[in-house]
Protein backbone atom coordinates (compact mmCIF):
# COMPACT_ATOMS: atom_id res chain seq x y z
CA UNK A 1 0.00 0.00 0.00
CA UNK A 2 2.84 2.56 0.83
CA UNK A 3 4.90 1.50 -2.10
CA UNK A 4 1.82 2.02 -4.32
CA UNK A 5 1.27 5.42 -2.55
CA UNK A 6 4.49 6.64 -3.06
CA UNK A 7 4.48 5.61 -7.15
CA UNK A 8 1.65 7.36 -6.85
CA UNK A 9 3.06 10.75 -5.37
CA UNK A 10 6.36 10.43 -7.83
CA UNK A 11 4.02 9.64 -10.77
CA UNK A 12 2.19 12.97 -9.71
CA UNK A 13 4.92 15.44 -9.57
CA UNK A 14 7.09 13.88 -12.57
CA UNK A 15 3.19 14.80 -14.56
CA UNK A 16 3.38 18.23 -12.92
CA UNK A 17 6.80 18.66 -13.82
CA UNK A 18 6.36 17.45 -17.24
CA UNK A 19 3.26 19.81 -17.90
CA UNK A 20 5.37 23.04 -16.45
CA UNK A 21 7.78 22.23 -19.28
CA UNK A 22 5.14 21.80 -21.96
CA UNK A 23 3.35 25.04 -20.45
CA UNK A 24 7.03 27.03 -20.87
CA UNK A 25 7.21 25.95 -24.16
CA UNK A 26 2.96 27.08 -25.19
CA UNK A 27 3.48 30.35 -23.63
CA UNK A 28 6.84 31.48 -24.87
CA UNK A 29 6.73 35.09 -25.21
CA UNK A 30 5.57 35.36 -29.17
CA UNK A 31 6.96 38.20 -31.27
CA UNK A 32 6.48 41.78 -29.66
CA UNK A 33 4.12 40.30 -27.55
CA UNK A 34 5.91 42.57 -24.80
CA UNK A 35 6.08 45.68 -24.83
CA UNK A 36 9.29 46.26 -26.31
CA UNK A 37 8.76 49.91 -25.29
CA UNK A 38 6.63 50.46 -28.59
CA UNK A 39 3.49 52.09 -26.71
CA UNK A 40 3.66 55.09 -24.77
CA UNK A 41 2.65 55.28 -21.14
CA UNK A 42 4.45 56.79 -17.96
CA UNK A 43 5.03 53.33 -16.94
CA UNK A 44 8.98 51.65 -16.42
CA UNK A 45 9.37 49.60 -20.10
CA UNK A 46 7.47 52.12 -21.90
CA UNK A 47 7.91 54.41 -24.34
CA UNK A 48 7.73 57.94 -22.47
CA UNK A 49 5.01 59.97 -23.76
CA UNK A 50 5.47 63.03 -25.98
CA UNK A 51 5.35 66.34 -24.70
CA UNK A 52 6.11 69.91 -26.99
CA UNK A 53 5.99 72.74 -23.85
CA UNK A 54 7.36 76.27 -23.99
CA UNK A 55 10.47 76.94 -21.18
CA UNK A 56 10.47 79.99 -18.65
CA UNK A 57 12.60 81.78 -21.50
CA UNK A 58 9.89 81.08 -23.96
CA UNK A 59 11.40 78.72 -26.04
CA UNK A 60 9.70 75.30 -26.98
CA UNK A 61 11.00 71.73 -25.90
CA UNK A 62 9.68 68.29 -27.26
CA UNK A 63 11.15 65.26 -25.36
CA UNK A 64 11.30 63.32 -28.13
CA UNK A 65 14.57 65.59 -29.74
CA UNK A 66 16.24 64.50 -27.18
CA UNK A 67 16.28 60.87 -28.35
CA UNK A 68 19.96 59.13 -28.25
CA UNK A 69 20.54 60.84 -24.59
CA UNK A 70 19.58 60.36 -21.20
CA UNK A 71 16.79 62.32 -19.98
CA UNK A 72 15.45 63.13 -16.47
CA UNK A 73 11.98 64.26 -16.28
CA UNK A 74 10.97 65.85 -13.23
CA UNK A 75 7.47 67.37 -12.68
CA UNK A 76 6.95 69.81 -9.94
CA UNK A 77 5.83 72.97 -8.28
CA UNK A 78 7.29 75.67 -6.47
CA UNK A 79 4.54 75.14 -3.24
CA UNK A 80 5.89 71.68 -2.85
CA UNK A 81 8.40 71.62 0.30
CA UNK A 82 10.20 67.68 -1.56
CA UNK A 83 9.74 69.49 -4.90
CA UNK A 84 12.51 72.11 -3.61
CA UNK A 85 14.16 69.85 -1.33
CA UNK A 86 15.25 67.78 -4.00
CA UNK A 87 16.03 70.03 -6.78
CA UNK A 88 19.59 71.68 -5.69
CA UNK A 89 20.71 67.50 -5.97
CA UNK A 90 19.28 67.38 -9.39
CA UNK A 91 21.07 70.76 -10.34
CA UNK A 92 24.43 69.13 -8.81
CA UNK A 93 24.24 66.19 -10.68
CA UNK A 94 23.18 68.21 -13.83
CA UNK A 95 26.59 69.79 -13.26
CA UNK A 96 28.13 66.32 -13.28
CA UNK A 97 26.99 64.52 -15.76
CA UNK A 98 25.67 67.44 -18.40
CA UNK A 99 29.18 66.79 -20.72
CA UNK A 100 28.20 63.52 -20.83
CA UNK A 101 25.00 63.57 -22.30
CA UNK A 102 22.20 64.27 -19.30
CA UNK A 103 19.54 66.20 -20.36
CA UNK A 104 16.93 67.92 -17.14
CA UNK A 105 13.83 68.69 -18.29
CA UNK A 106 11.77 69.93 -15.30
CA UNK A 107 8.49 70.55 -15.73
CA UNK A 108 6.31 72.79 -13.84
CA UNK A 109 3.13 71.72 -13.64
CA UNK A 110 2.06 75.51 -13.73
CA UNK A 111 -1.58 74.65 -13.75
CA UNK A 112 -1.44 74.41 -10.05
CA UNK A 113 1.62 77.32 -9.85
CA UNK A 114 2.52 80.65 -10.66
CA UNK A 115 5.33 81.68 -12.89
CA UNK A 116 6.41 84.42 -10.71
CA UNK A 117 6.88 81.84 -8.17
CA UNK A 118 8.55 79.71 -10.11
CA UNK A 119 10.53 82.27 -11.40
CA UNK A 120 11.61 83.17 -7.81
CA UNK A 121 12.55 79.54 -6.76
CA UNK A 122 14.60 79.15 -10.32
CA UNK A 123 16.50 82.09 -9.31
CA UNK A 124 17.17 81.79 -5.81
CA UNK A 125 18.61 78.02 -6.54
CA UNK A 126 20.34 78.89 -9.95
CA UNK A 127 18.84 76.21 -11.81
CA UNK A 128 20.52 75.83 -15.10
CA UNK A 129 18.51 72.98 -16.77
CA UNK A 130 15.25 74.00 -18.43
CA UNK A 131 12.13 74.90 -16.54
CA UNK A 132 8.94 73.77 -18.71
CA UNK A 133 5.50 75.50 -18.25
CA UNK A 134 3.03 72.71 -17.93
CA UNK A 135 0.15 75.91 -18.04
CA UNK A 136 -2.21 73.72 -19.72
CA UNK A 137 -1.77 70.19 -16.99
CA UNK A 138 -1.26 68.46 -20.04
CA UNK A 139 2.08 66.60 -19.16
CA UNK A 140 0.45 66.45 -15.44
CA UNK A 141 -2.39 64.38 -16.99
CA UNK A 142 -0.37 62.62 -19.82
CA UNK A 143 1.98 61.00 -17.34
CA UNK A 144 -0.68 60.32 -14.44
CA UNK A 145 0.95 62.63 -11.91
CA UNK A 146 -1.28 62.63 -8.54
CA UNK A 147 1.15 63.60 -6.08
CA UNK A 148 3.87 65.52 -6.94
CA UNK A 149 6.76 65.12 -6.96
CA UNK A 150 7.31 63.05 -10.07
CA UNK A 151 10.56 61.64 -11.55
CA UNK A 152 10.89 59.62 -14.92
CA UNK A 153 14.20 58.25 -15.62
CA UNK A 154 14.16 58.14 -19.31
CA UNK A 155 16.65 56.22 -21.44
CA UNK A 156 18.82 57.03 -24.78
CA UNK A 157 15.83 54.62 -26.55
CA UNK A 158 13.38 57.11 -24.98
CA UNK A 159 12.21 54.27 -22.80
CA UNK A 160 11.01 55.03 -19.46
CA UNK A 161 13.68 52.84 -17.03
CA UNK A 162 12.56 53.88 -14.03
CA UNK A 163 9.51 55.77 -12.26
CA UNK A 164 10.06 57.28 -8.61
CA UNK A 165 7.09 58.86 -7.21
CA UNK A 166 7.19 60.95 -3.94
CA UNK A 167 10.39 62.84 -3.00
CA UNK A 168 13.21 64.17 -1.75
CA UNK A 169 15.38 61.71 -3.79
CA UNK A 170 19.10 61.76 -2.50
CA UNK A 171 21.54 62.93 -4.61
CA UNK A 172 23.11 59.47 -4.71
CA UNK A 173 19.88 58.34 -6.25
CA UNK A 174 19.84 60.58 -8.83
CA UNK A 175 23.21 60.15 -9.75
CA UNK A 176 23.67 56.32 -9.79
CA UNK A 177 20.29 56.16 -12.00
CA UNK A 178 22.04 58.36 -14.00
CA UNK A 179 25.49 56.61 -14.16
CA UNK A 180 23.63 53.74 -14.88
CA UNK A 181 21.62 54.91 -18.35
CA UNK A 182 24.99 56.41 -19.78
CA UNK A 183 27.00 53.72 -19.36
CA UNK A 184 24.65 52.20 -21.45
CA UNK A 185 25.20 53.88 -24.10
CA UNK A 186 28.73 54.65 -23.40
CA UNK A 187 28.63 50.31 -24.53
CA UNK B 1 -4.05 51.58 -10.41
CA UNK B 2 -3.89 53.96 -8.05
CA UNK B 3 -0.01 54.70 -6.39
CA UNK B 4 -1.08 57.02 -3.62
CA UNK B 5 -4.06 57.45 -1.50
CA UNK B 6 -4.93 60.95 -0.84
CA UNK B 7 -6.94 61.84 2.57
CA UNK B 8 -6.51 65.18 2.78
CA UNK B 9 -2.63 66.96 2.84
CA UNK B 10 -1.78 63.43 3.74
CA UNK B 11 -0.64 61.34 1.06
CA UNK B 12 0.00 57.55 2.09
CA UNK B 13 1.66 55.52 -0.48
CA UNK B 14 -0.04 52.28 -1.00
CA UNK B 15 1.99 49.79 -2.53
CA UNK B 16 4.60 50.43 0.33
CA UNK B 17 1.99 50.73 2.63
CA UNK B 18 0.36 47.10 2.04
CA UNK B 19 3.83 45.25 1.58
CA UNK B 20 3.62 46.64 5.81
CA UNK B 21 0.60 45.81 6.70
CA UNK B 22 1.09 41.69 5.03
CA UNK B 23 3.83 42.00 6.87
CA UNK B 24 2.55 42.81 10.39
CA UNK B 25 -0.41 40.57 9.69
CA UNK B 26 2.29 37.64 8.77
CA UNK B 27 4.34 38.73 11.80
CA UNK B 28 0.97 38.16 14.38
CA UNK B 29 0.19 34.63 12.78
CA UNK B 30 3.82 33.53 12.74
CA UNK B 31 4.12 34.43 16.53
CA UNK B 32 0.63 32.29 16.96
CA UNK B 33 2.01 29.58 14.97
CA UNK B 34 5.38 29.30 16.63
CA UNK B 35 3.77 28.81 20.06
CA UNK B 36 2.37 25.88 18.49
CA UNK B 37 5.54 24.35 17.13
CA UNK B 38 7.24 24.57 20.23
CA UNK B 39 9.72 27.56 18.95
CA UNK B 40 9.05 30.64 21.89
CA UNK B 41 7.42 33.77 20.82
CA UNK B 42 10.62 35.79 21.84
CA UNK B 43 12.90 33.30 19.61
CA UNK B 44 11.18 33.74 16.34
CA UNK B 45 11.40 37.80 16.82
CA UNK B 46 14.63 37.41 17.27
CA UNK B 47 15.17 35.33 14.33
CA UNK B 48 13.20 37.78 12.37
CA UNK B 49 14.71 41.50 13.17
CA UNK B 50 18.13 39.51 13.07
CA UNK B 51 16.83 38.83 9.36
CA UNK B 52 15.21 42.36 8.99
CA UNK B 53 18.39 43.98 10.08
CA UNK B 54 21.30 41.83 8.30
CA UNK B 55 19.03 42.72 5.19
CA UNK B 56 18.59 46.24 5.42
CA UNK B 57 22.49 46.68 6.35
CA UNK B 58 23.74 44.96 3.52
CA UNK B 59 21.13 46.49 0.82
CA UNK B 60 22.53 49.49 1.51
CA UNK B 61 26.37 48.45 1.30
CA UNK B 62 25.61 46.40 -1.66
CA UNK B 63 23.94 49.56 -3.24
CA UNK B 64 27.35 51.66 -2.22
CA UNK B 65 29.75 49.04 -3.53
CA UNK B 66 27.82 48.84 -7.06
CA UNK B 67 27.76 52.98 -7.44
CA UNK B 68 30.78 54.23 -5.16
CA UNK B 69 31.59 57.47 -7.22
CA UNK B 70 27.51 58.36 -6.72
CA UNK B 71 28.52 58.29 -2.93
CA UNK B 72 31.47 59.85 -3.02
CA UNK B 73 30.12 62.72 -4.37
CA UNK B 74 27.03 62.90 -1.99
CA UNK B 75 28.18 61.25 1.22
CA UNK B 76 25.23 61.82 3.51
CA UNK B 77 23.24 60.12 1.23
CA UNK B 78 24.17 57.27 3.09
CA UNK B 79 21.53 57.86 5.74
CA UNK B 80 18.65 58.49 3.15
CA UNK B 81 15.77 56.54 3.71
CA UNK B 82 14.98 56.58 -0.37
CA UNK B 83 14.24 53.08 -0.87
CA UNK B 84 15.33 52.93 -4.37
CA UNK B 85 19.01 52.94 -2.87
CA UNK B 86 19.02 49.61 -1.72
CA UNK B 87 19.97 46.33 -3.17
CA UNK B 88 17.27 43.57 -3.17
CA UNK B 89 19.76 41.02 -3.76
CA UNK B 90 22.47 41.61 -0.91
CA UNK B 91 18.94 42.43 1.51
CA UNK B 92 17.65 38.49 0.67
CA UNK B 93 21.56 36.87 0.95
CA UNK B 94 22.30 38.66 4.15
CA UNK B 95 18.67 37.97 5.52
CA UNK B 96 18.88 34.81 4.56
CA UNK B 97 22.74 34.06 6.22
CA UNK B 98 21.89 36.36 9.03
CA UNK B 99 18.73 34.32 9.93
CA UNK B 100 20.83 30.99 9.06
CA UNK B 101 23.46 32.17 11.76
CA UNK B 102 20.65 32.84 14.20
CA UNK B 103 18.87 30.25 13.90
CA UNK B 104 21.96 27.49 14.28
CA UNK B 105 23.06 30.02 17.50
CA UNK B 106 19.65 29.73 19.27
CA UNK B 107 20.20 25.84 18.64
CA UNK B 108 16.09 26.26 16.04
CA UNK B 109 15.07 23.43 14.27
CA UNK B 110 15.48 24.45 10.00
CA UNK B 111 12.66 22.72 8.58
CA UNK B 112 10.60 23.94 11.85
CA UNK B 113 11.43 27.00 11.34
CA UNK B 114 10.62 27.30 7.83
CA UNK B 115 7.58 26.42 8.38
CA UNK B 116 6.29 28.53 11.41
CA UNK B 117 7.58 31.79 8.97
CA UNK B 118 4.87 30.24 6.18
CA UNK B 119 2.53 32.29 7.24
CA UNK B 120 4.68 35.32 6.95
CA UNK B 121 6.16 34.57 3.43
CA UNK B 122 2.04 33.12 2.23
CA UNK B 123 0.93 37.07 3.55
CA UNK B 124 3.63 38.41 2.35
CA UNK B 125 2.76 37.10 -1.51
CA UNK B 126 -0.66 38.86 -1.16
CA UNK B 127 0.58 41.49 -0.39
CA UNK B 128 3.03 42.17 -3.33
CA UNK B 129 0.03 41.38 -5.00
CA UNK B 130 -1.49 44.47 -3.82
CA UNK B 131 1.41 46.52 -4.51
CA UNK B 132 1.46 45.65 -7.87
CA UNK B 133 -2.40 46.39 -8.45
CA UNK B 134 -1.77 49.61 -6.82
CA UNK B 135 1.37 50.62 -9.01
CA UNK B 136 0.48 48.82 -11.81
CA UNK B 137 4.00 47.07 -12.31
CA UNK B 138 4.04 43.40 -13.43
CA UNK B 139 1.08 44.14 -15.70
CA UNK B 140 -0.39 41.86 -18.06
CA UNK B 141 0.00 41.01 -22.04
CA UNK B 142 -2.75 42.37 -24.65
CA UNK B 143 -5.70 40.10 -25.09
CA UNK B 144 -9.43 40.27 -25.99
CA UNK B 145 -10.71 38.34 -22.72
CA UNK B 146 -14.07 40.11 -21.80
CA UNK B 147 -12.47 40.23 -18.31
CA UNK B 148 -9.73 42.33 -19.84
CA UNK B 149 -8.68 45.79 -18.23
CA UNK B 150 -7.41 48.77 -19.70
CA UNK B 151 -4.15 49.82 -18.82
CA UNK B 152 -0.91 51.45 -19.88
CA UNK B 153 -2.74 52.16 -23.14
CA UNK B 154 -4.17 48.67 -23.90
CA UNK B 155 -6.42 46.34 -22.79
CA UNK B 156 -4.53 43.63 -20.81
CA UNK B 157 -4.88 40.52 -18.53
CA UNK B 158 -5.73 41.50 -15.11
CA UNK B 159 -2.54 39.93 -14.28
CA UNK B 160 -2.15 41.56 -10.75
CA UNK B 161 -5.58 40.48 -9.86
CA UNK B 162 -4.86 36.62 -11.32
CA UNK B 163 -2.41 37.04 -8.53
CA UNK B 164 -3.89 38.25 -5.53
CA UNK B 165 -6.64 35.57 -6.34
CA UNK B 166 -4.28 32.72 -6.51
CA UNK B 167 -1.86 34.16 -3.30
CA UNK B 168 -4.81 34.29 -1.37
CA UNK B 169 -5.95 30.84 -2.50
CA UNK B 170 -2.14 29.63 -1.40
CA UNK B 171 -3.07 31.56 2.07
CA UNK B 172 -6.16 30.01 2.41
CA UNK B 173 -4.69 26.20 1.49
CA UNK B 174 -2.50 26.63 3.69
CA UNK B 175 -3.97 27.52 6.58
CA UNK B 176 -6.46 24.51 6.66
CA UNK B 177 -3.30 22.43 6.28
CA UNK B 178 -1.83 24.28 9.16
CA UNK B 179 -2.85 21.71 12.10
CA UNK B 180 -3.05 18.62 10.38
CA UNK B 181 0.76 19.11 8.87
CA UNK B 182 2.81 17.28 11.55
CA UNK B 183 5.89 16.34 9.32
CA UNK B 184 8.45 19.15 9.34
CA UNK B 185 8.80 21.00 6.49
CA UNK B 186 6.41 19.97 4.56
CA UNK B 187 4.35 22.88 5.39
CA UNK B 188 7.23 25.08 3.77
CA UNK B 189 8.01 23.27 0.72
CA UNK B 190 3.83 22.99 0.02
CA UNK B 191 4.25 26.89 -0.31
CA UNK B 192 7.18 27.07 -2.32
CA UNK B 193 5.48 23.87 -4.52
CA UNK B 194 2.25 25.86 -4.97
CA UNK B 195 3.76 29.74 -5.00
CA UNK B 196 6.40 27.92 -8.07
CA UNK B 197 3.33 26.64 -9.78
CA UNK B 198 1.54 29.68 -9.91
CA UNK B 199 4.18 31.73 -10.67
CA UNK B 200 4.92 29.06 -14.25
CA UNK B 201 1.25 29.25 -14.96
CA UNK B 202 0.78 32.73 -14.64
CA UNK B 203 4.02 34.21 -15.95
CA UNK B 204 2.33 33.59 -19.38
CA UNK B 205 -0.76 36.18 -19.02
CA UNK B 206 2.41 39.02 -18.08
CA UNK B 207 3.35 41.74 -20.51
CA UNK B 208 6.43 42.67 -18.76
CA UNK B 209 8.25 39.01 -19.04
CA UNK B 210 12.00 39.05 -19.17
CA UNK B 211 13.10 36.75 -21.97
CA UNK B 212 15.95 33.82 -22.43
CA UNK B 213 17.16 31.29 -24.92
CA UNK B 214 14.86 33.63 -27.42
CA UNK B 215 11.43 34.21 -26.49
CA UNK B 216 11.38 32.12 -23.22
CA UNK B 217 10.34 33.71 -20.34
CA UNK B 218 12.77 33.42 -17.77
CA UNK B 219 10.94 33.74 -14.44
CA UNK B 220 8.80 30.55 -15.50
CA UNK B 221 12.64 28.96 -16.09
CA UNK B 222 13.14 30.01 -12.14
CA UNK B 223 9.79 28.57 -11.28
CA UNK B 224 9.89 25.45 -12.74
CA UNK B 225 13.34 24.87 -11.13
CA UNK B 226 11.94 26.31 -7.97
CA UNK B 227 9.02 23.61 -8.52
CA UNK B 228 11.58 20.48 -9.08
CA UNK B 229 13.69 21.34 -6.23
CA UNK B 230 10.86 21.64 -3.57
CA UNK B 231 9.00 18.49 -4.89
CA UNK B 232 12.35 16.46 -4.54
CA UNK B 233 12.67 17.67 -1.25
CA UNK B 234 9.34 16.78 0.03
CA UNK B 235 9.44 13.20 -1.16
CA UNK B 236 13.36 13.25 0.47
CA UNK B 237 11.14 14.65 3.56
CA UNK B 238 8.62 11.46 3.17
CA UNK B 239 11.11 8.84 1.85
CA UNK B 240 13.07 9.51 5.66
CA UNK B 241 10.07 9.38 7.32
CA UNK B 242 8.65 6.28 6.30
CA UNK B 243 12.17 5.18 6.62
CA UNK B 244 12.17 6.05 10.24
CA UNK B 245 8.44 4.32 10.80
CA UNK B 246 9.53 1.00 9.45
CA UNK B 247 12.69 0.70 11.60
CA UNK B 248 10.46 1.53 14.68
CA UNK B 249 8.53 -1.54 13.34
Amino acid sequence: MKFAQLAGTRLFYGFLLVTGLGWIWLSAAPQNSTTNGKIPAPQSGFLAPDFNLKTLDGQNVRLSDFRGKVVLVNIWASWCTPCRAEMPAIERVYQNYREQGLIVLAVDSTVQDTVSNVKAFVDENELSFPILLDEGGLVTRLYRVQSLPNSFFIGADGVVREVVIGGPMAEALVSSRVEKLLQEIQR
Amino acid sequence: MMPILQIGPIVFPLSPMSLILSFWLGLLLTEKYAIQRGISENKMNKLIFTGIIAGLIASRVGYVLQFPHAFIQAPLSLFSPNPGLFDSFSALAAAVLGMLAYGQRARLSFWTTLDTLTPLLALLAVGLAVAHIASGEAFGSETRVPWAIELWGAKRHPAQFYELIVATLIVLLLGSKVKSEAMPGILFLNFVALTSSARLFLEAFRGDSSLIFGNLRSAQVVAWIVLATSLFSMEQIHKTEKEKESRNG
